[in-house]
């Protein structure tokens, strides 16, 4: 007997090895997806789908008020909302911080109430609630004013977590350089802690504005003029004036024509600042 | 004492995190022009006492004046007394999100209300001081630890202070990048700088120091010339930390001792 023959042999193995059966699974899970497409595709009726939803020439009918007047509102409403939310966000989040315990137990109070909170009631709650408890004023603004107060309410509690971890996620060195150079607290924050904080929740508050941006349909419960309607209201109308659902379809592919792009924009600034870490 | 002003008077000061007492009762003076190095092991409270002297940390009890003005006194401008006070960070906080020229301008602008021209001028000088002049656009990672650490001198000898304080200014540094650092705190101190030195550079130390103070368990053990304390130590505590400083791979394993910070209440 040699030596290398004493060397301890590898037990055999019965049946697949791991790298084997990790392939057969693969497949498998392959195979159950394609079925599972064919079986969508076969079994839909294609054809009464295309009624209801592709009519081409009811799409062309909507061109070019979708977007001239419906996208625009949308838009119109996302970033005033957004506007809203980020100032009101802001004041939130400084509250959260502050070494004063009402306005933190203020703040906690706030953002607890409307992050938990349906949308939906923040504007129904606009709509009659304000008018009611403070008769013979209006909001400044009509409707836009109104949606930009709702989508902003909302917006700020969500906005104002977002914040106060980014001002937490910059090292405490920072302020404590700041302040050793003599800037005052709020001189401190302003000048060095916020522009930090902001490059850090650029990411997270871009997602926000895609959230308030499919948000924005909610106008529809405060009553709208026809000029003030927005993508999903204007799509809903069309669709019971021509008793079908195309008006849905278009309206639907513009809100993906906003969000597919700023989803896109999202992913390329997290790298980024993925790769400013490194 | 290089002259008769004193410029920090540290009195009966006491720290005390929760339950960890880190500061016992420190008495220091240091007088205009002085250059005094603290010393000591970890944990000793030496980073603590330089913090309560630009008031980072808040004493919990005792004194401390700087140039005339009493940091403890609860109305103190605590922004107008910091003016005065230059501080040095072991991890240097540069703002990482402003250029190198930058660092040096918006303290200066917003905090002395400068004009563009004059901060603008003021940091170029500074730069130049540090010998970091080229890399004025530069944004602060795309600099070594040691230029860093040089900027954050300049950033603060841009303010016009009359004291400054290190923080272990060259703990963080990889040891070849040691010397820039420790060149530019020995030319502020043949200027006549003021400072107070947290340092394990026992050669910076005995060759620029006029004082050195060596801390342990939260209480001043021994403060003298570099000579007295570095070169022939009183104390069996300050021998055994520089023996183990000056040759750290003869030390012995040992039981950890009852006099360090935190053991007791």
């Amino acid at each position: 007997m040699t030596d290398t023959e004493k060397l301890p042999v590898q037990p055999k193995r019965k049946g697949l090895t791991r790298r084997q059966k990790r392939s057969l699974s693969r497949g498998i899970q392959y195979a159950v997806f394609v079925a599972a497409v064919i079986a969508f595709a076969v079994s839909a009726d294609w054809g009464r789908l295309r009624n209801q939803f592709a009519q081409v020439d009811i799409a062309e009918r909507m061109f070019p008020d979708v977007i001239t007047l419906a996208l625009k509102n949308t838009v119109l409403f996302t970033v005033t909302g957004f506007a809203v939310g980020l100032a009101l966000g802001m004041v939130i989040a400084l509250m959260r911080l502050s070494s004063v315990g009402p306005y933190r137990w203020l703040a906690g109070i706030y953002i607890e109430i409307f992050r938990g909170l349906p949308a939906l009631l923040i504007f129904i709650f606009i709509g009659v609630a304000v008018p009611l408890a403070f008769p013979g004023t209006e909001i400044i603004g009509g409707t836009y004013g109104k949606v930009a107060l709702a989508l902003g309410l909302v917006a700020a509690a969500y906005m104002a977590e977002t914040i106060r971890a980014g001002i937490q996620a910059v090292p405490k060195g920072q302020m404590e350089a700041a302040r050793s150079l003599g800037f005052s607290p709020a001189r401190a924050m302003v000048s060095v802690i916020i522009p930090q904080a902001f490059r850090i929740i650029l990411p997270p508050l871009t997602n926000e504005l895609v959230l308030l941006f499919k948000d924005s349909s909610l106008v529809l419960f405060l009553g709208v003029t026809l000029g003030e309607r927005e993508l999903s209201k204007y799509g809903r109308d069309l669709a019971s004036q021509t008793a079908n659902s195309t008006p849905i379809l278009v309206a639907g592919l513009c809100y993906l024509l906003i969000t597919i792009p700023l989803g896109f924009v999202v992913r390329r600034m997290e790298a980024k600042a993925q790769e400013a870490v490194k | 004492m290089k002259s008769g002003r004193t410029e920090i008077r540290v009195s009966a000061l006491h720290k005390s995190f929760g339950d960890n007492h880190v500061l016992r009762g420190i008495d220091l003076e240091i007088g205009q022009g002085e250059v005094v190095c603290v010393i000591g092991p970890s944990g000793s409270g030496k980073s603590t006492l330089l913090r309560c002297v630009n008031l980072l940390e808040e004493p919990s009890g005792g004194e401390v004046h700087v140039g005339g003005a009493e940091l403890t006194d609860p109305d103190v401008d605590i922004d107008a007394v910091r003016r005065r006070i230059g501080m040095v960070f072991q991890q240097f906080n540069l703002f990482p999100h402003l250029t190198v020229t930058e660092n040096l301008t918006l303290p200066q602008r917003r905090v002395l209300r400068r004009g563009k021209a004059e901060a603008a001028r003021v940091a170029a000088e500074n730069l130049r001081r540090v010998g970091l002049a080229e890399k004025a656009d530069a944004y602060p990672s795309s600099l070594s630890g040691g230029q860093q650490q040089r900027v954050a001198i300049a950033r603060a000898l841009a303010m016009g202070p009359e004291v400054m304080l290190f923080d272990e200014p060259t703990s963080a540094l990889d040891p070849e990048l040691v010397g820039d650092v420790l060149a530019v705190m020995r030319m502020l101190a043949d200027e006549g700088m003021t400072m107070m030195v947290v340092t394990h550079e026992m050669t910076f130390a005995r060759e620029v120091a006029d004082r050195v103070v060596f801390m342990d368990g939260g209480v001043v053990v021994e403060d003298g010339t570099p000579e007295e304390v570095i070169g022939r130590p009183r104390h069996e505590r300050t021998r055994h930390f520089l023996s183990r400083l000056l040759d750290p791979a003869m030390a012995d394993v040992e039981e950890e001792t009852s006099d360090q910070v935190g053991k007791e209440p």
